[in-house]
């Protein structure tokens, strides 16, 4: 049947499922939003400012494993988006964004509103294309998903003219082909399941690909096959329940001193869905000096990037491992694997004297209702949540892992809200929540069940934190003072607005937050002097880590 | 520093050869020659790029094309491959200067394909180790202009790029 483009558009997007979008009007856009109204299907979420879309679109990818979409107008809506396309494309998240464009008779022109944002964005999509021409709409359109959603994940843009949105072509449907996980021949596999068989002290490693290839059912088969203990990137938390007995907690910068010392004791690295970033492998080259590693990855140029792998597999996690796991041999009682336990309750038992920020967010994961869903900004908090919030699932926490986006969580939480139609904790600092805060009149407008940790030290905790340890405390723009009253900034939006200032009130002001399911904000008044450990300083080895503070 | 030589079938589209510049100058990679034009089929293009640094680098930088969407096949060029490059060049010469000029022309088999009261144009073809020689000896007589339009390559035998399978069928 003919239609015009914006139409196609929408009826493009219906293919492949699209229930929620997120974005916000303009005039090269027109169009495709006249069509959305007149479409009527499509539940369209506006937020107040793009980047918050993007942000939303990237959570909504997190907590359901589909595509999110959000859609912004030319020039600076696309502009604006830029921020959460590149968060998405570091932490491998199938977002596809929208973007109108001046007719092709302006094009090149410099035209009102006129921005190259395919060339803008063409180092943190994973593709990205330009629609010129009406009659290649839809099949760029079920590209792009199928792109976004397909091997290694990620952003995926598509900018539309003015033009092809107001002409009209034939449209066909199509129904969208599942993306398929090519099955793992036992020839991929080579020496790999000889190397982890043969190893006394495997340690396995989960990264963000752990999540993207919903393996969890692999990975806790493989843990109780092997006996062997489990830790996660900040990206592969929730893909092995923190409860198990074999978890010993987040690995790298800010990870548990128990991985730390796992890492070093360990003979064989498995690593699966992981990249070795440098806040995991802060020493790429000593990372693992003499031990066997083996990894499992669906991106190729990952392998040997960053960290020399012994062995590797090319393929999807999950895959791999329904390959592997029949071919690996059972160990029980396994001594590396008690010894992590040990370590693990040792460290647990040492954590008492955490700060109020730690113990805000540790109760919150008591407390808050079942099944709720975690977001974080960036920062101490974020770490602090990666530390004491016990990720149970896959899905439940979004968080700005590879790009470490201050101003993420409020767009993310936002979009988790929509996609899981839970509960959602949302962690955030004074200094991140200041990046996005406008985006609380979108939670409100939409009456979300979100809950705001405002981890409030009047100071951008982080950046001072190293100021600390490598500035010799000169604390240069990181003392901020705001005298924002955040009770009140919440309540002039209409949301909810509670305090804590000490310990006693931890426990009542959460359950009265958490008993609402409309925005909350909790104004955390926390000292600017709390810290986030353990540390291990940049480019530093694992037996260097820091337990207690050291300044220079 | 070693130096490689790789060649890739890219979509014949507007700004693939941005994607994959881009791409080279993200990664801090030195792209030493780089020539692009279309094939027989006409959605594609086939790139030659020759790039200086280590093994590590040439396997990042072929992975890392090999994810492209629009880069459909990519390989190492063998030593033994054809290696080829044309050079044009506009040297200073008056009648004295001439013959001389067109003596070494002849040594190398260049083409004289334009001549003026004061200046000659040739034009070469070889291997870029030959169009070194060549204007090593054309130097001396005074180079008005000169341009190469960098190595393509092509394998000896039956060996052909259509035959090595894309990384994302892979997968």
């Amino acid at each position: 049947m003919k239609m015009i483009g914006a139409d196609i558009l929408i009826n493009c997007l219906k293919e492949q499922g699209v229930k929620t979008v997120f974005g916000y009007p303009g005039g090269a856009v027109l169009d495709i939003y006249d069509a959305i109204y007149r479409d009527g299907t499509i539940e369209h979420i506006l937020t107040s400012h793009e980047q918050g879309a993007a942000h939303a679109a990237d959570g909504y990818a997190r907590v359901t494993g589909t595509v999110g979409v959000c859609i912004a107008t030319s020039g600076p809506g696309a502009t604006n988006l830029v921020t959460g396309i590149a968060t998405a494309y570091m932490d491998s998240i199938p977002v596809v964004a929208i973007t109108g464009n001046v007719g092709l008779n302006f094009l090149g022109r410099d035209s009102f509103q006129e921005v190259d944002i395919c060339g803008i964005t063409m180092p943190i999509t994973k593709h990205n294309f330009i629609v010129k021409d009406v009659n290649d709409l839809a099949d760029t359109v079920r590209e792009a998903f199928r792109i976004a959603n397909s091997g290694r994940k990620g952003p995926v843009l598509i900018d539309i003219l003015k033009n092809v949105q107001i002409t009209e072509a034939e449209y066909t449907p199509e129904k969208p082909v599942a993306p398929k996980r090519k099955p793992v021949p036992a020839e991929a596999l080579g020496e790999a399941v000889k190397a982890i068989a043969e190893s006394e002290r495997p340690l396995i490693m989960l990264g963000g690909g752990a999540i993207a290839s919903e393996a969890s059912k692999e990975i806790a088969a493989l843990a109780k096959k092997l006996d062997a203990p489990v830790v996660c990137t900040l990206m592969g938390l929730g893909a092995f329940p923190a409860s198990d007995p074999l978890f010993c907690g987040m690995m790298g910068m800010h990870g548990t001193a128990t991985s730390a010392k796992l890492c070093m004791e360990s003979d064989c690295i498995v690593a699966i869905g992981t990249r070795f970033s440098d806040r995991v492998a802060l020493n790429r080259d000593k990372f693992a000096e003499g031990k066997q590693v083996v990894q499992i990855d669906i991106d190729a140029a990952e392998i040997d990037k960053n960290v020399p792998t012994t062995h590797w597999v090319l393929g999807d996690v999950g895959e791999t491992l329904k390959t592997m796991l029949p071919l690996l041999p059972e160990t029980k009682g396994r001594a590396f694997a008690a010894r992590a336990k040990e370590l693990m309750d040792k460290e647990k038992a040492k954590a008492k004297r955490i700060g109020l920020g730690e113990k805000i967010i540790a109760e919150a994961a008591r407390l808050a209702p079942k099944d709720s869903v975690v977001a974080t900004d960036v920062g101490q908090h974020q770490m602090w949540t990666a530390q004491f919030y016990p990720i149970e699932k896959p899905r439940t926490i979004c968080t700005s892992g590879g790009l470490g986006t201050m101003g993420y969580g409020f767009g993310a939480a936002i979009g988790a809200a929509f996609g899981s139609g839970k509960h959602v904790v949302f962690v955030t600092g004074d200094g991140s929540f200041n990046m996005n805060l406008n985006e609380l009149s979108t939670a409100v407008t939409q009456n979300l069940p979100i809950t705001i940790l405002l981890m409030n030290n009047r100071a951008l905790g982080m950046v001072r934190q190293w100021q600390k340890i490598f500035y010799q405390r000169r604390f240069s723009q990181t003392d901020v003072k705001k005298k924002t009253d955040y009770v009140k900034f919440a309540e002039s939006f209409g949301a909810t607005g509670l305090c804590i200032t000490k310990e006693e009130e931890i426990e009542p002001v959460l359950k009265k937050a958490f008993s609402l399911s409309s925005p909350v904000l909790v104004d955390c008044r926390i000292s600017s002097d709390e810290n986030v450990l353990p540390m291990i300083k940049p480019g530093q080895t694992y037996d260097k880590i820091m337990t207690e503070m050291e300044e220079k | 520093m070693n130096q490689y030589t790789i060649s890739a079938l890219v979509s014949n589209k507007s700004g693939v050869l941005t994607r994959v510049a881009s791409l080279f100058a993200r990664r801090g990679y030195n792209i030493e020659a780089l020539s692009v034009c279309k094939t027989e089929d006409p959605t594609l293009s086939r790139m030659t790029i020759v790039l200086n640094g280590d093994d590590y680098i040439l396997a990042q930088m072929m992975k890392q094309m090999d994810k492209l969407i629009d880069v459909k096949k990519i390989k190492r060029m063998e030593d033994d491959a054809v290696y080829r490059e044309l050079l044009l060049v506009k040297i200073r010469t008056d009648a004295a200067k001439r013959s001389e000029i067109f003596e070494i022309s002849q040594i190398f088999r260049a083409k004289v394909v334009d001549v003026s009261p004061e200046t000659t144009v040739l034009e070469l073809t070889g291997k870029p180790s030959k169009l070194d020689g060549f204007v090593a000896m054309l130097l001396p007589y005074g180079i008005i202009e000169l341009a190469r339009t960098g190595v393509t390559a092509i394998s000896r035998g039956t060996e052909c790029i259509k035959d090595v399978t894309d990384y994302k069928e892979k997968i």
